[in-house]
């Protein structure tokens, strides 16, 4: 059972509240047209984020996928830095270059994702690699949706880092969908803890929405890792609240079983522990939740403030130090003067 | 954008003609295919219950069933390997890839088994691989690109990139009955946008490899192909009203095989051509087209060729910095004034 100090579950508390809040904030821009692309959340799944990259210490290394913005709120990522990312601002986390969660972020130890999935493991692998051939005790963190799991790339990930016994703790988010595919018709397993066993590596089921579960389990495969005894897969059972992402109206999922999940909401349920296991009064709670509340005001008017790039800045950094244009990038080619003949105006 | 077809033009024979978009025209060939056809089916990520993630494939589920319409794992390289196989007992599977930049996993099996494994072996896989290709929705580096350059060199495969409704149904259709594999890149921002008259009571069919005049012109042949067509049209009805030159529009619409000699035909009566694509430059089909109108045309041209394509950057995702990357009708229009003038 975790031995976590009063201000770390309030921390806990904290970063639970602040990802639920950071994405409605992010829906509500959404829909007044200030995001740009897809936004898809976390909702209902925040505690699997939160309590995993909790346990990490500054030097290891995390890979979020889409629905891990609690992760990047622990890891030290500002909402305003979200935000402006989202709205593809001027100076924001990849300059308006890539969207969501792609940012890589070395001093903060965040290995951004690309889109395809499976494929962020298998080069946070080499990280864990660089880790073991300097010799020191960091781990890598990642999370794989139970759809991205069925990729090769994931595979090839998965068996690579057992075999070289890395220090990687992968976290499975079992959350029933992949899009709008069940995740039965994702693998055949019953229990998907079963797939580790694939691997040869250690593996444990926990209850993805019980933050202090996450925690242990978390807690124990990091330990693991920095001992030098390779991967484990954590499979975090778990549901998403809402669509795959906010065009998703989700009429495929059945009510009964939203209904059912709602009743195990991660935040709820953690409010509910704090406040009956008598670490804290409603009044300390609702004081963090006014902190959190302003936070995000200031965040969300500092991300409105910001200009988008400019447009010339699309031409920069394919390769190190081009920060002006290499010739053959040039949008239109220049047009060499027609000595000979008269440009129509 | 709306585009008038030859068809719907003057002719009192509306109640033979549907207003159709560039998707319907995709569901409805994949649909009487699947109709007449019952070695037809189809593949991929949420196809079935959700009817695609664009929803080219709804209402397939009920009206086929789900062996002939089947949600597959997110495992590109299983599916387009099963493709192959099914493919060699008879079947013509057409496998949709949710964003075509998610290709990218499959690649080993379309590159090396598709496309060699008629050469290799004498047993071909006749099979098709469509999904959303193209920019212009702010999606960022993977859900925009246009692929049809990474695998221009690979012998064995067809591409097909339609820009009308007509010819997304025709061409498709031709696509899924062709013996061999096809890759058809549907673009994203002509699905809606796109709405043509198309009859209703006619078997729209447009054989690979056969390029369309989409606009006549004796000044300046564009060569272009997909959504860029489209920008080429706006561009050339500008210089028309503003400049009153007249420019042909050489709609590919096959990639490979390549329609070398209608090319070579406009240039040859031009002498100008401008060559536009959505997709990067450096590798990029403008390219071959530039070196094959050097050994076919090159007396004919009066001036230098001439490209407007997208930089040689990934595709950026805040709006000013893809609307940058994209070729622009501003850009086709300076380009070929530059071209008229020389
Ligand atoms: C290789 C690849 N194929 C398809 C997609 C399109 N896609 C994006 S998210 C998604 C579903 C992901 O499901 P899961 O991994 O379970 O994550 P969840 O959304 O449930 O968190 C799909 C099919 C992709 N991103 N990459
Ligand atoms: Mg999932």
């Amino acid at each position: 059972m975790a031995s976590l100090t009063r201000e770390e579950l309030r921390d806990l508390y904290r970063y639970l509240l602040l990802t639920r809040g950071l994405e409605e904030r992010l829906e509500r821009l959404f829909k007044q047209g200030q995001i740009v692309g897809g936004l898809y959340r976390s909702l209902g799944q925040e505690a699997t984020a939160v309590a995993s990259a909790f346990v990490l210490d500054d030097g290891d290394w995390l890979s979020p996928s889409i629905r891990d913005m609690g992760a990047l709120l622990v890891r030290g990522l500002h909402p305003r830095e979200v935000l402006l990312q989202y709205m593809a601002r001027e100076g924001s986390l990849c300059g308006g270059k890539d969207n969501t969660t792609h940012f890589t972020i070395p001093e903060l130890g965040l290995l951004g994702p690309i889109s395809p999935l499976g494929t962020q493991l298998c080069v946070l692998n080499g990280v864990a690699l660089a880790f073991r051939l300097r010799g020191e005790p960091r781990v890598c963190m990642t999370y794989q949706g139970d759809g991205a799991s069925r990729t090769g790339a994931s595979h090839e990930g998965l068996n690579f880092a057992a075999v070289q016994r890395l220090p990687v703790i992968v976290i499975l988010e079992h959350n029933r969908w992949a899009f709008a595919t069940r995740s039965e018709r994702e693998a055949a397993v019953e229990d998907w803890v079963d797939v580790a066993a694939a691997y040869g590596v250690p593996a444990a089921s926990v209850d993805g929405n019980d933050v202090l579960a996450v925690y242990d389990a978390a807690r124990e495969a990091v330990e693991r890792a920095r001992r030098g005894e390779g991967m484990t897969l954590i499979v975090a059972e778990t549901y998403r609240m809402i669509g795959h992402a906010q065009h998703d109206p989700q009429h495929y999922v059945p009510k009964e079983e939203l209904l059912e999940w709602r009743g195990r909401d991660p935040l709820a349920r953690f409010q509910s522990y704090l406040l009956e296991s008598g670490f804290e009064s409603r009044a300390a709670l609702a004081v963090v939740k006014e902190g959190v509340r302003r936070l995000l005001d200031t965040a969300v008017d500092d991300a409105l403030a910001a200009l988008m790039p400019e447009p010339e800045e699309a031409l920069a950094g394919t390769f190190a130090g081009d920060a002006a244009a290499v010739p053959w990038t040039r949008r239109t080619h220049v047009y060499p003067d027609l000595a000979h003949s008269a440009m129509p105006s | 954008m709306t585009i008038e077809t030859r068809e719907a033009s003057g002719q009192d024979t509306r109640s033979h003609f549907k207003e159709t978009t560039y998707l319907e025209a995709i569901r409805e060939a994949m649909w009487e295919e699947m109709k007449t056809d019952p070695a037809v089916f189809i593949m991929g990520e949420d196809v079935g219950a959700y009817g695609g993630a664009f929803k080219v494939t709804e209402g397939f589920l009920d009206e086929f069933g789900s062996s002939r319409v089947i949600d597959t794992p997110i495992s590109e390289a299983a599916i387009v390997g099963a493709a192959i196989g099914v493919a060699h007992m008879g079947f013509k599977p057409i496998v949709e890839m949710q964003f075509i930049d998610f290709i990218a996993p499959a690649f080993d099996m379309i590159v090396n088994f598709a496309a060699k494994v008629r050469y290799r072996t004498g047993v071909g896989a006749s099979l098709v691989i469509r999904g959303p290709c193209g920019g212009g929705a702010h999606s960022g580096p993977f859900h925009s690109q246009n692929v049809e350059s990474y695998f221009a060199n690979v012998a064995g495969l067809k591409m097909v990139a339609p820009a009308t409704a007509r010819d997304a149904k025709g061409l498709l259709r031709a696509a899924i009955r062709d013996p061999d594999p096809v890759l058809y890149f549907e673009h994203k921002f002509l699905y809606r946008r796109v709405k043509e008259m198309l009859p209703t009571d006619e078997e729209i069919l447009v054989p690979l490899g056969v390029a369309r005049t989409h606009r006549t012109g004796s000044d300046l042949t564009i060569v272009t192909y997909g959504a860029m067509v489209h920008k080429a049209a706006d561009a050339a009805e500008r210089i028309a009203e503003e400049d009153g030159a007249q420019i042909e529009i050489l709609d590919l619409r096959t990639l490979r095989p390549l329609d070398s000699e209608a090319i070579i035909q406009s240039v040859r009566r031009t002498g100008r051509v401008l060559i536009v694509h959505e997709a990067p430059r450096f590798g990029g089909f403008a390219g071959e087209i530039t070196a094959q109108l050097c050994e076919e045309a090159f007396e004919f041209l009066d001036a230098p060729i001439r490209r407007v394509t997208a930089l040689d950057t990934p595709i950026p995702y805040s709006p000013p910095l893809e609307d940058y990357y994209l070729p622009q009708t501003d850009d086709i229009v300076k380009a070929s004034r530059w071209l008229l003038a020389y």
